[in-house]
């Protein structure tokens, strides 16, 4: 990220190793200070996606879980968009798609 | 009742000295060299400084300060009452108001205990300014008993991930134990490789670990020469180093004192001090 203090020093705000120290740094700490390793995180994220999943189902493209830090506090920050629901390929107006993710015609689910 | 707020060397009202406690997490990043130079640079401004080295089995503020051939008692003996607390305190050549108590060389962390180091600081304070106790690295023993009886925590770091790393990891600690919010030291900064974007500025370490900053010490050769003569380089003036100890010691006093006093050729401080200065 560059500030004020970059440019007064006239850094060249990337390339240097420093960016990635400070990326690395915020990285290890947030997952420090929650005493979460990021192997144990991803489990729980995907565990959160699978409960969700039970009731609605989830783009799980665009899925966005993470950890974050607002001065020294950690928070999980989750972005979990909804599958649009899905019209049938051709123009049958009588029955919208429901919104079931395991449909395997529709669209190839990742996870 | 800030003991030891208000101007430079006018207070000598303070009924209760401060008591303040420099560590890391990470060894190395210079805890011993700033407890020395702090001192000296507090006792230069004529406040009544007591010196206590809390690294016991290595102790080492007694040969940075010069002091290592005046031993006779140390802290264990205090603690185990083989001595008077006062004759444990070596006074300095220099500056008359100046005291070492040292650690004891072949004893473990565990001959003091959290609750001596708070009686002892208790009994010193009526009789000095400050108090700063040289802490050991890690976060076991000797680390409670530095900090027990710390009324201000100061923890130095390098501009190196791994020891920004524990830095923070002690900032939780101290967070832990409801003690103030502790203060940062940047030992090492090397301007040059902040500027060329390779060496983590000292904003992005404030920013990182979100707590207030102390001081800002350069990499500086003085250092070694210094702590090889057993004169700590804020005796004197004309080292980068110094100066930024003796600015540490200023703003411990109270006083606002800028960042932008320390400086190098290159006007790198300099430009700092627009950044840091008066907060
Ligand atoms: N600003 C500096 N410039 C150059 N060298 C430095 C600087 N600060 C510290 N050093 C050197 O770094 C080494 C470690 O310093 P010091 O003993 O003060 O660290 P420490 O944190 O007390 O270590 P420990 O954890 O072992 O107690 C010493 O050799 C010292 O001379
Ligand atoms: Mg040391």
């Amino acid at each position: 990220m560059s500030s004020f203090f970059d440019r007064v020093f006239g850094r060249s705000g990337k390339g240097g190793s420093s960016v990635k120290a400070k990326e690395r740094l915020q990285f290890i700490l947030v997952h420090d200070r929650i005493n979460l390793p990021p192997e144990r995180l991803e489990e729980m994220k995907a565990e959160i996606l699978k409960v969700i999943s039970k009731y609605v189902s989830v783009d799980s493209d665009h899925v966005d879980i993470a950890l974050q830090k607002r001065e020294r506090s950690p928070y999980l920050v989750a972005e979990i968009p909804f599958q649009k629901t899905v019209e049938a390929p051709d123009d049958d107006e009588s029955t919208p798609a429901p919104p079931k993710p395991a449909d395997p015609a529709d669209k190839p689910k990742p996870q | 009742m800030a003991a030891n707020g208000g101007e430079a060397g006018s207070k000598r009202t303070a009924q209760r000295a401060k008591v303040v406690t420099i560590t890391s997490g990470k060894g190395g990043v210079g805890k011993t060299t700033t407890a020395a130079n702090v001192g000296v640079a507090l006792a230069r401004v004529n406040q009544r400084v007591v010196m206590i080295d809390a690294d016991i089995g290595l102790r080492n503020l007694d040969i940075i300060m010069g002091l290592e051939n005046r031993i006779v008692y140390d802290l264990v003996d205090v603690v185990e009452g083989r001595c008077k607390l006062r004759q444990a305190m070596i006074k300095h050549k220099q500056f008359p108001e100046l005291y070492l108590i040292p650690a004891a060389q072949t004893r473990d962390k565990t001959a003091v205990s959290p609750a001596d180091m708070v009686q002892i600081a208790d009994q010193l304070r009526s009789e000095c300014d400050f108090i700063i106790i040289d802490c050991p690295a890690g976060i076991e023993r000797g680390f409670r008993n530095a900090i027990a009886p710390a009324d201000e925590v100061l923890i130095v770091t390098n501009p190196e991930v791994s020891a920004v790393r524990d830095a923070d990891r002690i900032i939780g600690l101290l967070e832990a134990e409801n003690k103030n919010p502790a203060k940062l030291i940047i030992n090492r900064v090397k301007a040059d490789m902040v500027r060329k974007g390779d060496m983590l500025s000292p904003e992005d370490v404030t920013d990182i670990l979100a707590i207030k900053i102390i001081g800002i010490v350069p990499e500086d050769d003085a250092v070694v020469t210094s702590s090889n003569a057993g004169m700590p380089l804020a005796m004197t003036e004309n080292s980068r180093a110094g100066q930024a100890y003796r600015d540490i010691a200023r703003r411990l006093m109270g006083e606002q004192v800028p960042f932008a006093q320390v400086e190098e050729p290159s006007g790198f401080f300099k430009r700092l001090g627009r950044i840091f200065g008066g907060n």
